[in-house]
């Protein structure tokens, strides 16, 4: 898929994930005891043969810079081509932040003009899925489509998530004929994966066009305005996949992992996730440690009790401590006595003794990073 | 123009370590791997590191393959260097000949010119086959202040243990006055580290001189150490009083990793301000299932655990099917456990698949028939990429080849002390 280009939007205000895309892009949340959220779409694009990515960012960026670095683990440290990061450049009075999507790209045409590929692939960044674009393009290709998008049909979701996403109306040769953004009474339970594959020189003119009429979303100035126009087709995806937008189905999302068959799927199948290496040494469990059901990254320390939980690298559990269904990320300390159940708790995080820490399945405790309870 | 260094560091990595057996039959020593993700060699390279040393020469000489694609360009160890880095030596062909290492001290006459290419005042000599956590700049510092023409790392052993070591022998400022290789009735018990620092110009000259000496086994131990001991030069003790092992043989190895699982273990992999690097592999998080036990042990990136590990060490991706039971036993990369099968005071290699419902390494004490010197403490071990078929019944002290295929079992079980080879026949 070498005449494809990739383009990562991380972008976007995800104000319903509260502490974890407070200081941080939501493509670069952690996930699944080592990942960050980018790590997938980023793996994807790599594994697919895709060799040159531009990564937009606008809020918080920081930690998703330190997380990429030059590219290194995916194999996008190349001489030529490789990663491309392109936050927004300010200029006097402030101006020059990104106004959306199609914005953002405008701001970078640089970028697409002089690349060469006949493709573009572009994806949000905080996806969970593993996907090979290679029999997306196939697709595209054989239903000579104008733009191709990616669905995922949602029934198990609930409506209030649904109603966050972009809903597909699929015809049955696979043509899209209507696309509503965040609708209040979705149409159907396709929704859209956020996954956009057309020509380059295509979305050139549609950002172009975009911007000299003043509009700035891609999916709402552009693709929906678009759908009686272009030839735009639905590409079903029958993987898994989620986009992580709140709390709560960032919460499943990670729960879900803990279940063998998607364990196997993204991880285990085919192909390989990709994401920054941290030198930690094995985990290690002492005599007391009681884990069951959990994933758990390098560098743990357990000798507590560890059931139905992701563990990240480096976490330590003391004697005593209990963790249950709840997501304890990198570096933070459960000491002794400490019970956590059904809780998130963000990196860096000291559960001091005896402290106890209770959400509920449907509305997991959030603890901050660096917070010492 | 390369910038003058002032010390640089070879790691002495062309040993076999042939009393390893198996382990060591297709890599040298240095590359076994060891402590749930590491090779042995990851630990004189990460002190090189730490101890702000960034140009490194591994001489090579053993089955060398393993060893640099490992190595690679030293990137896990920050070694990829403008100026410095890794290097890998290897024996090569000259105009007139192709010389092999002919010993340690050999190895390194043969390398004079990489060294002097850097112009370094001190080199460090290390052996790439030792578990230990070492400062080296304090060893130079205290070099530097005894004003030395070398100075050999030691440590405190058992007397009783002593005459399997080279012995030093010093007076009370620390001076060498003696140095025995392996003696029969030794008199100190300050064992050599096999870690060196030399100026350089003082080794220089005596490594041309010894190359010179036609009955010189050219080894640092037996030959440099004393012939500089004749001389008269300066050298000095540096008294190292932390853990170190030297992982020489099944039983040492399995004891070294079996250090690693303790409550507070007798050699730190945790700790912060020491790392030991590796390249690491790109695994996911392991996995324990909702039957998973696993008590005082050590479990890398990507495992799969169904069954119950008790004081043992998987290494990154090694799946254990429910019912199994792993009991101080040390699991290598990517090696299948399946169903319902038991291990005791096992070694499997990388890349094994144990059938269901075997058990392995329990039995009579019978040692090892065929390498009666090797295996005789109760380990079992299983050579890389050998399948175990299902039901199979497993001594102790039992070495399995490796490639090792079904077929070449001839009956379900394998009494204590017995050994499978590939394409063995079965009468």
């Amino acid at each position: 898929m070498n005449n494809t280009v990739g383009i990562v939007l991380t972008g976007g205000k995800h104000p319903a994930l509260k502490d974890l895309a407070s200081m941080r892009s939501v493509s670069a949340v952690p996930v699944g005891s080592k990942y960050r959220a980018i790590d997938f779409v980023l793996s994807n694009m790599v594994n697919s043969g895709i060799k040159k990515v531009g990564i937009i960012t606008q809020f918080s960026y920081r930690s998703l810079m330190d997380h990429l670095g030059s590219g290194k683990e995916w194999d996008l440290d190349r001489r030529h081509d490789g990663l491309f990061i392109f936050p927004p450049s300010l200029e006097e009075n402030d101006t020059g932040w990104y106004k959306g999507t199609s914005d953002a790209i405008y701001n970078n045409l640089m970028f697409l003009n002089r690349s060469s590929e006949e493709y573009v692939i572009i994806s949000q960044g905080n996806l969970v899925f593993k996907m090979d674009f290679n029999k997306m393009l196939q697709y595209h290709l054989q239903k000579d489509s104008d733009m191709t998008i990616a669905y995922k049909e949602m029934s198990d979701s609930p409506i209030n998530e649904l109603q966050q996403m972009g809903i597909l109306a699929v015809s049955e040769d696979g043509r899209i004929c209507d696309l509503q953004e965040k609708p209040l009474t979705p149409l159907t339970n396709n929704a859209s994966m956020g996954i956009y594959l057309m020509k380059r020189k295509l979305l050139i003119s549609l950002v172009e066009e975009c911007a000299a009429h003043g509009t700035y979303d891609l999916v709402k100035d552009i693709i929906i305005r678009k759908v009686p126009s272009l030839k735009i087709f639905g590409y079903k995806f029958e993987g898994y996949w989620r986009n992580l937008v709140n709390i709560n189905n960032y919460y499943r999302c990670n729960m879900e992992l803990l279940d063998p068959g998607i364990y196997a799927e993204l991880f285990q199948k085919n192909w390989k996730i990709y994401t920054k290496v941290k030198d930690e040494a094995p985990a290690k469990y002492n005599e007391e440690a009681e884990v069951r059901n959990s994933i758990l990254g390098d560098g743990c320390i357990i000798e507590g009790t560890v059931d139905s939980s992701v563990l990240f690298r480096g976490v330590t559990v003391q004697k005593g401590a209990i963790v249950r269904d709840s997501i304890i990320m990198q570096d933070s300390k459960i000491e002794e006595g400490a019970v956590v159940e059904y809780a998130i708790i963000d990196k860096g995080v000291t559960l001091t003794r005896s402290k106890y820490i209770k959400g509920d399945r449907s509305w997991p405790a959030v603890i901050s990073k660096n917070a010492i309870v | 123009m390369t910038v003058k260094k002032e010390i640089i560091a070879l790691i002495l990595a062309g040993g076999q370590g042939s009393r390893l057996g198996v382990l060591t039959k297709k890599e040298a020593k240095p590359a076994v791997l060891f402590g749930g993700k590491y090779r042995i060699i990851d630990f004189s390279l990460s002190n090189c590191i730490n101890s702000n040393i960034d140009t490194v020469g591994i001489l090579t000489q053993y089955q060398p393959m393993k060893l640099n694609s490992h190595i690679g360009i030293g990137k896990p160890w920050d070694l990829d260097r403008m100026d410095g880095g890794v290097a890998m030596l290897s024996p090569y062909m000259k105009a007139e000949s192709l010389d092999w290492y002919k010993g340690t001290a050999n190895s390194v006459y043969h390398n004079i010119e990489y060294v002097d290419k850097y112009e370094p005042s001190h080199v460090a000599i290390l052996s790439g086959d030792h578990i230990y956590k070492m400062d080296y700049s304090k060893m130079l510092y205290m070099h530097k202040l005894k004003d030395a023409d070398a100075t050999i790392s030691v440590v405190q052993i058992a007397i009783e243990d002593a005459s399997r070591f080279g012995i030093v022998i010093c007076d009370e400022n620390g001076k060498i006055t003696g140095f025995e290789e392996k003696p029969e009735s030794p008199r100190s018990n300050l064992a050599s580290m096999g870690v060196y620092i030399f100026n350089w110009n003082v080794l220089k000259e005596y490594l041309i001189k010894d190359e010179e000496n036609d009955i010189s086994g050219h080894d640092f131990g037996k030959d440099i150490i004393p012939a500089m001991l004749a001389d008269s030069r300066n050298l000095y003790v540096y008294k190292y009083t932390s853990y170190w092992r030297d992982v020489g043989t099944i039983q040492a190895y399995w004891e070294a990793s079996m250090d690693l699982v303790k409550r507070v273990p007798d050699f730190n992999l945790y700790d912060r301000d020491w790392k030991i690097y590796t390249p690491n592999p790109v695994k996911p998080a392991h996995y324990v299932g909702p039957d998973g036990i696993v008590k005082k042990s050590i479990v890398a990136e990507g495992c799969t655990i169904y069954g119950t590990v008790r004081n043992s060490v998987l290494f990154p991706g090694v799946y254990i099917g429910e019912g199994a039971l792993i009991e101080d036993s040390v699991v290598m990369s990517n090696s299948r456990v399946e169903s319902f099968t038991i291990l005791k005071q096992c070694i499997i290699c990388e890349n094994c698949v144990i059938g269901k419902s075997s058990i392995l390494g329990e039995g009579g004490p019978g040692v090892n028939e065929y390498k009666p010197d090797m295996y005789n403490s109760g380990i079992t071990v299983v050579g890389e990429r050998t399948i175990v078929p299902d039901g199979m019944h497993i001594g102790r002290n039992v070495m399995i080849d490796i490639d090792v295929s079904p077929v070449d079992f001839c009956s379900d079980s394998v009494p204590s002390g017995g050994s499978i080879f590939k394409g063995g026949i079965c009468e």
